[in-house]
């Protein structure tokens, strides 16, 4: 089996078992409160985490933000998505302001 | 009156938890072509990037994933990545598990396996709201709805993704995407600190091989969240 299908396999099933865990563990088990609210900010903390290098960072080094196309369209989906809660939006202003900026700059 | 009267039997409860779902297929369809097309660009097969769509069955992670396998990162590091971003799916099982405890291994397999953001938004805003009889069709209908709009979407989506040229930078709207996801759930202090924390740990340690900077980033970030918590 090649490494792609190995990977999409795994991760395909420990993703079931984790939606399975406590649909079928409930009765038994009731997780800590602790543990319920850390798990509140994981996907905010890993989301983050990966798109804010991509804005200011290429190939691991800092760019010049100021003339950066993907720094400031990036920040400006950032207020877009945080004003309108609208991923369409978000996405399709970006990538105009992304694609503006790069034939100005 | 006419919501008691739909969810009377299978068929319309199953029918209304579609409808619910329907609103959501709008903002879900640019994310699965999004997938599809830089899934096509990143070297997976057609069949790969089609078939990931219903094997790992989770956008976030599946992004992520289509970014790790253009680096040729080992799989055991895609994995773990994997696991991190999945792992809210805990907390939606425990959310659910009240509601579906009276049911036989069979819809609990298959509903668990539907249990996605975009199905779970919409099926516990509903269970909140009224307990009935048939109330796992409703669950089925909002799941397979979006399972089919996802399928849909990545076809397009490959389809598509190999006629866009790499000048246009579409591995940017990939950014854009974690934008659109990321945000608009950071409604207060804890969680705009984890979000800021994570950021800046994702940033410092990105020097990391494989995107194991993602790793730090979400054990700090988690930290920083509930530490936040304390301080309200």
């Amino acid at each position: 089996m090649n490494k792609n299908w190995l990977v999409m396999i795994v991760v395909g099933i420990l993703t079931f078992l984790m939606r399975l865990s406590f649909v079928v563990l409930a009765e038994r088990w009731q997780p800590p409160e602790w543990l319920t609210r850390a798990l509140r900010y994981v996907p905010i903390a890993v989301l983050t985490a990966i798109f804010i290098p991509d804005m200011v960072a290429q190939d691991q080094t800092i760019v010049n933000v100021i003339v950066n196309s993907r720094f400031i369209a990036g920040l400006a989906a950032i207020l877009i998505a945080w004003r309108t809660k609208n991923t369409i939006l978000t996405i399709s202003l970006g990538m105009a302001i992304f694609w503006g900026l790069n034939w100005l700059l | 009156m006419k919501k008691e009267a739909l969810q009377q039997n299978r068929v319309s409860s199953f029918l209304h938890g579609v409808k619910a779902e329907l609103p959501i297929l709008i903002g879900v369809t640019p994310f699965g072509m999004i997938y599809g097309a830089l899934a096509a660009n990143a070297g997976l097969t057609n069949i790969e990037a089609q078939a990931m769509s219903s094997v790992v069955f989770a956008g976030s992670a599946q992004f992520l994933l289509v970014q790790l396998f253009a680096i040729n990162t080992p799989a055991l590091i895609m994995i773990l990545n994997g696991i991190v971003i999945n792992l809210r799916h805990v907390l939606y099982s425990a959310s659910v598990a009240p509601y579906t405890n009276h049911l036989n291994p069979v819809w609990k397999t298959i509903l668990s396996y539907l249990l996605t953001d975009e199905a779970y938004a919409v099926t516990i805003m509903h269970y909140k709201e009224k307990t009935y009889r048939w109330q796992h069709y409703f669950f089925l209908g909002a799941g397979m709805a979006l399972w089919s709009a996802w399928q849909i979407s990545t076809a397009i989506g490959i389809f598509i993704g190999a006629q866009v040229p790499p000048s246009w930078g579409l591995d940017f709207s990939l950014a854009l995407t974690f934008i659109a996801l990321a945000v608009p759930p950071i409604n207060d202090t804890p969680s705009l600190f984890a979000a800021l924390t994570a950021g800046i740990t994702a940033l410092l340690t990105r020097g990391l091989p494989f995107k194991l900077n993602l790793i730090a980033a979400a054990v700090v970030g988690v930290a920083a969240g509930v530490l936040g918590e304390k301080h309200e």
